[in-house]
């Protein structure tokens, strides 16, 4: 699947999307987000407090706990400031 | 009896280029008789903040989602009030302060839907659509935080 990072967790990470594959027992965006911070130090400092991080599934927001079975596109940024 | 049949554009851009507000209502309004309220927002760059002198900002975006996010609301305030036209332009890059950022267009036969329309739009603009602000000041270069006011104004559309 593919992971795109915005503003300071695209920063962090030190690139904007790549692709990855993990492994079948990471199944929800909580646990995407476990198995990204034990990548480098790079993604667990971007990681650091997971509960402020947001994220999408192919184009819209979900909740942590949402399975990502299926998903094309998962994005990861902080809370938003538009407007 | 049927009800009257009104039709609703709606407008969504993001883009670099400024925009021209009276432009966008002409564009809105032309050859139609049926509309007798736009409200117009717009959103510019301030220099002073709470705690410095903003110098820039620059505004990233998800393109792609930021889209069909700004959508999905328009699409919910066309549900909620009896609308004849949505417009929101927002733009992305690096803005001195007075440049424009965003501006929402809403239109109705009447003055309140036009009102609450925008100001709905507005508050899901700041809270969902996806768009970050970087400021440049004099202490340096830093990420805007998420202010819980605007989590708070977006909450009240909220239908229980």
């Amino acid at each position: 699947m593919k992971v795109k990072y915005f503003a300071w967790v695209r920063e962090r990470v030190g690139k904007a999307e790549e692709t990855i594959e993990p492994p079948a027992t990471v199944r929800t965006v909580e646990e995407l987000i476990a198995w990204l911070s034990g990548r480098s130090e790079a993604y667990a400092y971007a990681f650091e407090k997971p509960k402020v991080i947001r994220a999408a599934i192919d184009h819209a927001h979900v909740k942590q706990d949402t399975a990502i079975a299926g998903a094309r596109e998962i994005a990861f940024f902080p809370p938003m400031t538009g407007g | 009896m049927t009800s009257p049949v009104t039709s609703c554009p709606v407008t969504i851009r993001i883009q670099e280029d400024d925009f021209d507000i009276a432009r966008e209502i002409t564009v809105m309004t032309k050859s139609r008789t049926d509309i007798g309220a736009v409200v117009s927002f717009s959103g510019i760059c301030r220099a002073d903040d709470d705690s410095a002198k903003i110098a820039a900002l620059t505004l990233e975006h998800y393109p792609g989602m930021a889209e069909e996010e700004i959508r999905r609301h328009a699409d919910e305030a066309i549900s909620r009030w009896p609308l004849n036209g949505v417009t929101v332009i927002h733009r992305v890059g690096r803005f001195m302060p007075g440049q424009n950022i965003v501006l929402v267009l809403t239109a109705s036969q009447h003055r309140q839907a036009a009102f609450q329309a925008a100001e709905f739009l507005m508050d899901y603009l700041k809270t969902s659509a996806p768009f970050w602000k970087k400021e440049e000041s004099a202490t340096g270069t830093g990420w805007v935080e998420a202010q819980a006011r605007d989590d708070e104004a977006a909450a009240r559309w909220t239908k229980s």
